[in-house]
């Protein structure tokens, strides 16, 4: 650099300020984007519609004085599609910020919901729901209800081996292991002495779906993340310095254990509360995380809400894409967001040469 | 002035003690080296005074108060860390590593203040250039430097240094220490490192304080503490100490045990 470009003070400050604002403008172009890719989504299907016909049977719920639609339009919309379409979104973003959290708290770019038994837990108690019809609760969330207090059981269980320990990263990854290990075998074992279309169904469950949505659980899964996601957002600085290590961000102020424990604990619940209603969908929490910081860095302000975006577009994506590929087949999600982000995922991989971890 | 006082402080891991009953005391404007073999607790000592570690015993601030009876963020705005090499992979920009030291200060937003006080620490370690530049990609020394900014950023009354020259070349050695020194002798800031290099500990401190087995086997002036006779008491290690220049120059000659390999 030659000297007289040398970056003095106000420079220096001047870029910097471009360089959130560059931030700033990521976020903001997903969240058009998911917007845009929500109303598309709501055209495709066996019936069909334009892109004004979804949007203005949506708006004219709220402002029935200057939108106009047809009855036959608006059930469509309202019963079948919308609340598919905000489940993925959702859903997407809870399992993304959880990811993200996870990737943060433990230092680890392998750590998601999956790494630590969590996704597994919540298999199990769904097959135990599904196979030998036990579980928590009754009714008709059987099912969820299982698969959700085993999903918070794991966590449970992870935070109590790490603290026997020392908390650190590196215990909890193993606790993790050491648990998702026990509830596949678990889950393997009711397989096993299941009858077939209960398998079949256990199986089905586990590759994740989003045709069981309703807009009640949406609005359970909106909650939590409601409930969840600002306290999360708050501690983004501590998270950002626990990047630096533990002893590092403890001589910053932080207090580290707490923040790890409360932090992985929130993100569990999130987690448990997105697949007890959708099934195991992987990937979405591992990759999310990954793609946003390759573009955002490393920043949690920035991280985690611009992360939470890009997993509800993925999944949305995803979901539209198993509704309309082999249609009248619907896939389930699970395998799409697999299909869809694998390849993203490794063309920007090897296209940044940046070593990001 | 004294800025900080650590009065009987010992610290153990489960029974194994490593700190016992230290008192040292801190000056206004002081480097003080910490200096001993390996395992003599250099730096768990730092570790303890940074309240990573919970040791027994009280770190008096000069007001009086106990450093012990402070929350961790009040720690933080008091005493600076600047860690070995950095464990975590982080992922962030030079800036925003920076920007991490005034945590102790702010609130979430990031004040105008905040982002001119991370620009004036740049400049005071001329390391403006990379400010954007990933913290991953910078060498070892520039690594050091950007985490010496970050502490001051802390705007402490005392920086804690662990082996502030461990994974630096000649140069870089000579300009952290340098870079060290001068900021004590400009402002009010106090600073403690653990050093393994003697010679390095004479040049640049005022005061030496020698560790052997975790407790204090002497503390003063380094001309008068490097001496043959305590180069072999605690290090076991037959020196020769040259005293032409400025300060004293240990030549080490050989290993008191001889070398149990040969025979």
């Amino acid at each position: 650099m030659p000297p007289e470009t040398a970056i003095d003070g106000s420079n220096l400050k001047l870029e910097y300020s471009r360089f959130v604002g560059r931030k700033l403008l990521f976020l903001l172009a997903l969240v058009v984007a998911t917007v845009l890719l929500a109303g598309v989504s709501a055209t495709l299907g066996s019936a069909d519609l334009t892109v004004a016909e979804a949007y203005s049977a949506v708006l004219a719920r709220f402002f029935p004085n200057h939108f106009h639609s047809t009855w036959f339009t608006e059930t469509i919309i309202w019963n079948l599609r919308l609340h598919r379409i905000l489940m993925a979104l959702v859903s997407g973003f809870g399992l993304a910020i959880a990811g993200t959290i996870m990737q943060g708290i433990l230092k680890n770019p392998l750590a998601s919901p999956f790494t630590l038994g969590i996704a597994s837990a919540a298999g199990f108690g769904a097959s135990l729901a599904i196979i030998l019809g036990a579980g928590f609760a009754g009714g008709e969330y059987l099912i969820v209800g299982n698969a959700f207090v085993f999903a918070l059981l794991a966590s449970i269980a992870v935070y109590g081996l790490s603290k026997y320990r020392g908390i650190s990263s590196a215990t909890m990854i193993l606790a993790g292991i050491a648990i998702m290990y026990l509830f596949s075998a678990l889950t393997s074992f009711l397989q096993y002495v299941g009858e077939s279309d209960q398998v079949h169904e256990v199986v089905f469950w586990m590759m994740g779906s989003l045709g069981r949505s309703s807009w009640e659980k949406v609005g359970l899964v909106a909650a939590v993340i409601a409930l969840s996601a600002p306290y999360l957002l708050l501690r983004s600085w501590d998270i950002n310095a626990m990047g630096a290590g533990d002893e590092a961000a403890k001589s910053l102020g932080v207090n580290v254990e707490r923040t790890r424990v409360t932090s992985m604990m929130l993100a569990s619940l999130i987690t448990a509360s997105v697949i007890c209603f959708t099934g195991t969908i992987g990937f979405i929490g591992l990759v999310a995380p990954h793609i946003t910081r390759m573009v955002v860095g490393g920043d949690h302000r920035f991280l985690l809400p611009a992360s939470g975006v890009v997993g509800a577009l993925l999944l949305l994506g995803a979901d539209t894409a198993a509704r309309t590929v082999f249609a009248p087949v619907i896939l389930p999600v699970g395998i799409m967001t697999s299909f869809l982000g694998v390849p993203f995922f490794v063309y920007l991989f090897l296209k940044r040469r940046k070593e990001y971890w | 002035m004294v800025k900080i006082t650590i009065k009987d402080l010992s610290f153990s891991y489960g029974s194994r003690k490593i700190l016992e009953d230290l008192n040292v005391a801190v000056g206004d404007s002081e480097v003080l080296s910490l200096v001993g073999p390996n395992g003599s607790g250099k730096t768990t000592l730092i570790k303890c005074i940074d309240r990573i570690l919970k040791p027994k015993g009280s770190i008096l601030l000069n007001g009086g108060r106990d450093l012990q009876s402070l929350s961790r963020q009040e720690v933080a705005k008091y005493i600076g860390y600047v860690p070995q090499s950095t464990t975590g992979v982080l992922t962030t920009t030079v800036f925003d590593t920076i920007l991490m030291g005034r945590k102790p200060h702010m609130g979430w937003r990031v004040a105008d203040d905040d982002i001119d006080k991370v620009v004036e620490v740049m400049k005071l370690l001329h390391i403006e250039e990379f400010a954007l530049k990933d913290f991953s990609e910078l060498s070892g020394g520039q690594k050091q430097r950007v985490l010496i900014a970050r502490a001051l950023c802390q705007e402490p009354e005392v920086l804690l240094l662990d082996e502030p020259t461990s994974s630096l070349d000649l140069r870089h050695q000579l300009e952290s220490l340098e870079t060290i020194r001068s900021l004590v002798k400009r402002t009010k800031i106090s600073a403690v490192m653990a050093i393994h290099d003697l010679n390095l500990a004479a040049r640049y401190s005022d005061t030496l304080v020698m560790l052997k087995d975790g407790m204090v086997y002497s503390a003063g002036d380094p001309g008068e503490l490097l001496t043959e006779e305590n180069i072999r008491t605690i290090y076991g290690v037959e020196a020769v100490v040259m005293r032409e220049l400025d300060r004293p120059y240990v030549v080490p000659i050989g290993s008191l045990n001889g070398c149990k390999a040969c025979d």
